[in-house]
């Protein structure tokens, strides 16, 4: 049966389970979202492209599935751009469809063209151009199958507008997708393997680098089961946060520039590193010179380019994660590791003196201590998204971690202002769930316009603005490294109650610690949508810190509270 | 022609790898758009068609040593449309450039230059009253030897493919491509078009 190139993107869309598109129409989309009205799929109106590009990538971190978006050529393509990128540099399975000038007008600079495939192809999986209706069905199988299969990833569907208006016969799901090129599947050389195994029997000092591989593919169980049979500590990043409990002993924490420090010790004094589905990022390794000298590191990767990129790697391992570990399990020696596992509790120190949750309230609220009430208040089970920023690193600091696929935050390209539309985005995909978007006053603003979209769709998050009245991380960057001079880091910022109000939310202000649990217990309790204000100290840092490019051993540790330090507005 | 070239890497050499890719509109700039973004430098690049409809193979000679042509192919691989890669550059090789050189070639001038090409085994395929264009084939540090010989008698203008390569023996290259660090798996079924298998949760 002849359909119009419309109704083909819908029908091959529903086919692939999609059930929720975030978008912004205009003139070179029309054609689809005249035919959106006769679909069954719900589409989220956002209030800026790069919304909705946050919301499907916040969507599809929540749900494991494909996220879409949506939107016009030119402006609207360009403004999904950052939203693009966010979802490349995290691995996150996003669809962008964007519409297209008719064939006839492209390359002619015609109304609102831009190149919108020669734009986003170092920012996408991979990307198409389709200005055939008859090619459009098989193309999204294809491009629906690229972004889910393999290390997940945005892929760009940019269709001309009278694609979407030619007829043309498909029928979804009966053409199987054929892409000769592509190799998801990949599997570790056998030798390699057996190395593996004898260089974990064999290891005095292991640590196991957890990312987010490990949640893409579902393994957290399987690691557990080999970090307990092994008895090898695991460190975490900022994206594998989640993966295996917070609380659990062999969980060492977050790794990287604010790791706690043992963390980072760890792995520098360790004699195997472990690394499974992370990508051994700058802001992991610091300096690579001086990186985990003493170990040899095993790296287990679904994206074979990943190996050696950063870090030489003795032993690599391309493949699933969760198939990798099963794969292991059977193979590696249970074993004790007391000395090394006595040997990091050492290195803990007074860590536990210097932590922020045990300074007494002296009347100055800081952020850390509004995120640590309110994973107590909401006993670490909230479905929490953050911004970018020093919030951020306090969430993954101090909301706890017990479950997987609890946090989502920009981790590769550190977008602020993704914090609450990926939130929506999140919240749609769980409904129901309690959903904390954590964000800075700073990156709120930037997608703010998005708290109308809540009230459009009739949502129910919470929204905790950590309000320190300046662009916190950028400003602590400036007083260590920038001799104090605070270049553009102060903010004149909007009545942010009102700014929530007008948007439909409620909203109030808290600015004693005091009144903290009380307000998340309010916010739990309002059927709509709330915004909290919390007025935070300004000038307060994230520590432990390792500088930009240092080695992970000279961190800026937390000031004691008993040592007195000469930097008293520390 | 895999000569030493000094630059910032010790040891830096020429790789000379050949890619079989899709031939599809944009496939040439997602691979020179890799080059460019990953930084490894391009010396040459050629694409031409195969025997195999649709495949188009490209001969691309990198500035780098063998962890960076490692690093090239495990990232070209990510390139959806890119079929083989095989680094040619440690494999008995055939590698041969080509260049169309119009000299200045006054009568009084013509034996000479017709012995520089006798002896490089080049050919004249045009000749005027005043010029004459040669049509070298070889290794690139041939042809560079014969543009040496030409220069005194003036190059008026040249042009030069790049390197094409192609293994020797009776084998292809081989059939099952050893990927970076991993192998296909035996039964390969790529037919799930939707999300199956993908939900992580």
């Amino acid at each position: 049966m002849e359909r119009k190139g419309a109704d083909i993107l819908w029908d091959t869309l529903v086919h692939a389970g999609v059930e929720v598109v975030f978008g912004y129409p205009g003139g070179a989309i029309l054609p689809a979202y005249d035919a959106l009205l006769d679909s069954p799929i719900r589409h989220v109106l956002a209030r800026h492209e790069q919304g909705a590009a946050h919301m499907a990538d916040g969507y599809a971190r929540a749900s494991g599935r494909l996220g879409v978006a949506i939107a016009t050529s030119g402006p609207g393509a360009t403004n999904l751009v950052t939203g693009i990128a966010n979802a490349m540099l995290d691995s996150s399975p996003v669809l962008f469809i964007t519409g297209q000038v008719p064939s006839w007008m492209l390359g002619r600079d015609a109304f609102q063209e831009v190149d919108m495939t020669g734009i986003t192809l170092p920012i996408t999986k991979h990307n198409y151009l389709v200005s055939e209706a008859s090619e459009l069905g098989h193309v999204l199988e294809e491009a629906i199958y690229v972004a889910c299969s393999g290390r997940p990833g945005p892929v760009l569907v940019d269709i001309t507008k009278d694609a979407m208006q030619q007829s043309a016969s498909f029928a979804p799901g009966t053409k199987p997708v054929r892409l000769p090129g592509y190799r998801p599947d990949l599997r570790a050389l056998p030798e390699e393997f057996d190395r593996a195994v004898s260089m974990i029997d064999e290891a005095k000092r292991p640590v196991v680098l957890a990312g987010r591989g490990v949640l893409q593919s579902g393994a957290s169980d399987d690691l557990l089961a080999f970090l307990e049979k092994t008895q090898v500590p695991a460190a975490l990043t900022l994206l594998g946060l989640g993966c295996i409990p917070a609380s659990h002993p062999l969980n060492l924490g977050m790794m990287g520039m604010h790791g706690e420090a043992w963390v980072n010790l760890a792995i520098q004094e360790a004699d195997l590193i472990v690394a499974l589905g992370m990508r051994f990022d700058d802001r992991v390794t610091g300096n690579l010179a001086a990186y985990a000298r003493g170990a040899r590191k095993i790296h287990v990767e679904i994206d074979p380019s990943e190996i050696n990129k950063n870090v030489q790697i003795d032993v690599g391992i391309v493949g699933d994660i969760r198939e990798t570990l099963q794969r292991l399990m059977s193979r590696v020696t249970a074993k004790r590791r007391d000395t090394w596992l006595a040997r990091i509790d050492d290195m803990k120190g007074d860590s536990a003196v210097r932590d922020i949750q045990s300074l007494p309230d002296n009347g100055r609220l800081l952020a850390a201590h509004v995120i640590s009430d309110l994973w107590n208040a909401t006993q670490g089970k909230a479905l929490v998204i953050t911004d970018v920023g020093q919030h951020q690193m306090w969430v993954a600091q101090y909301y706890h971690q017990e479950t997987p696929h609890r946090f989502i935050t920009s981790g590769g390209l550190g977008t602020m202002g993704f914090g609450v539309p990926a939130a929506i985005g999140a919240k749609i995909a769980r409904p129901d769930e309690e959903v904390w978007a954590v964000v800075g006053d700073g990156g709120f603003q930037m997608t703010a316009a998005e708290l109308t979209t809540c009230t459009q769709e009739g949502l129910k998050i919470n929204i905790a603005l950590i309000n320190n009245g300046c662009l916190g991380m950028v400003r602590q960057w400036q007083e260590f490294f920038y001799s104090k001079r605070y270049a553009a880091t102060k903010l004149v910022n909007p009545d942010f109650v009102k700014l929530a109000e007008a948007h439909g939310l409620a909203a109030w202000r808290v600015e004693q610690r005091a009144d903290v649990r009380a307000a998340v217990e309010r916010a739990r309790l309002e059927p709509g949508s709330v915004l909290i204000d919390f007025r935070v100290e300004q000038e307060d840092s994230v520590y432990p810190m390792v500088p930009a490019g240092a080695g992970l051993e000279d961190m800026i540790r937390r000031p004691s509270p008993i040592v007195e330090t000469s930097q008293s507005d520390w | 022609m895999l000569t030493e070239v000094t630059g910032q890497k010790a040891l830096a050499r020429l790789q000379v790898l050949a890619v079989y890719v899709e031939d599809l509109p944009g496939v040439l700039t997602r691979v020179a758009s890799l080059f460019r973004r990953r930084l490894f430098n391009i010396a040459s690049l050629t694409v031409g068609h195969t025997d195999q409809p649709g495949v188009s193979r490209m001969t691309i000679v990198m500035e780098g040593d063998d962890a960076d042509a490692l690093r090239c192919e495990a990232n070209l691989y990510r390139l959806v449309n890119v079929l083989r890669v095989e680094n040619v550059t440690h494999l008995p090789a055939v590698i041969r450039d080509l260049a169309l050189v119009k000299v200045r070639c006054p009568v009084s001038a013509r034996r000479e230059v017709l012995e520089v090409c006798d002896v490089f085994r080049a050919r004249v395929v045009d000749m005027s009253l005043d010029a004459v264009i040669i049509e070298s084939t070889g290794t690139e540090d041939k042809i560079e030897g014969l543009l040496d010989l030409l220069r005194p008698f003036g190059i008026i203008e040249m042009v030069r493919t790049g390197s094409v390569a192609i293994t020797r023996g009776v084998d292809a290259l081989s059939v099952d491509p050893q990927f970076v660090h991993a192998t296909v798996p035996e039964a390969v079924d790529s037919s799930d078009g939707g999300q199956g298998g993908t939900n992580v949760l």
